[in-house]
């Protein structure tokens, strides 16, 4: 006879938004009635004003790609980590200093999974899901799209298996 | 010949001046790369978004490619500048 599996499937959440989050609500959503998980690890990426020169920046995404690589980062994560959950909203369209931008929640049995889960998904993301950030300025004008950082390739980097 | 489309996005899109399009493209265009190259000739403001063509990033029907991936009987294909999300 197959063993009964011990804990429930790891839950995957991810959405591509534009409108904003609640955080808490997010983490009580991947948590609630299971008694499986031991450690939640949440990241939140927030719109800086960058010395207050900034109006707004505006995001731009790739429709039904975004949402399947953010997915597909996720499950890696999940087998990779043996997480038990994991949620990542990302959000679109013109957002303000101060607000959010990205949600990650990771779920799993005792604490380092999830740090490394959370991070290793932030990393991922940043590099490979399909959004674009551009610039606009209080006085008007719109300093233009941002560029990619090597920072963040090597951050992603670290992750790769020798 | 045969019919792709072609989607952009951020400053490949601003500099093309279109955010999609239906090509006709060549049996000569067989890998992501060619289709960059042959973009090239289609007029200036192609030129201009293309010229670093090692930055360009392809997807192919919405997962990421490297630039010798064959394009095979791709349906959508999107070029767009490297990810800056997060």
């Amino acid at each position: 006879m197959a063993p009964v599996p011990l804990s429930a499937p790891a839950s995957v959440t991810v959405r591509v938004q534009a409108e904003d989050f609640d955080t808490a609500a997010e983490i009580e959503a991947l948590s609630t009635g299971r008694t499986d998980i031991g450690a939640v690890v949440t990241f939140s990426g927030l719109c800086r004003e960058e010395k207050g020169q900034l109006a707004a920046l505006e995001l731009e995404h790739y429709p039904g790609m975004a949402e399947a690589e953010i997915r597909r980062i996720c499950e890696e994560a999940i087998t990779r980590f043996d997480l038990q959950g994991a949620t990542a909203i990302h959000r679109f369209g013109r957002i303000d200093p101060g607000a959010h931008i990205v949600l990650v929640i990771a779920a799993s049995t005792h604490r380092q999974a999830a740090f490394d889960g959370a991070s290793f998904i932030m990393d991922y993301l940043k590099t490979a899901a399909p959004f674009w950030k551009k610039e606009h300025l209080k006085d008007g004008t719109a300093r233009g799209w941002v560029s990619a950082k090597d920072a963040d390739d090597t951050a992603r980097e670290r992750w790769a298996r020798g | 010949m045969r019919d792709v489309r072609l989607v952009y996005f951020a400053w490949v899109r601003e500099r093309i001046g279109l955010n999609d399009e239906i090509v006709s493209l060549p049996d000569t265009v067989v890998t992501a790369g060619d289709l960059i190259a042959f973009l090239k000739t289609r007029g200036e403001d192609y030129e201009a978004a293309l010229q670093h063509e090692n930055v360009i990033r392809v997807a192919i029907d919405q997962e990421h490619v490297e630039h010798d991936e064959p394009l095979g009987s791709a349906r959508e294909i999107a070029l767009f500048p490297p990810m800056t999300g997060g």
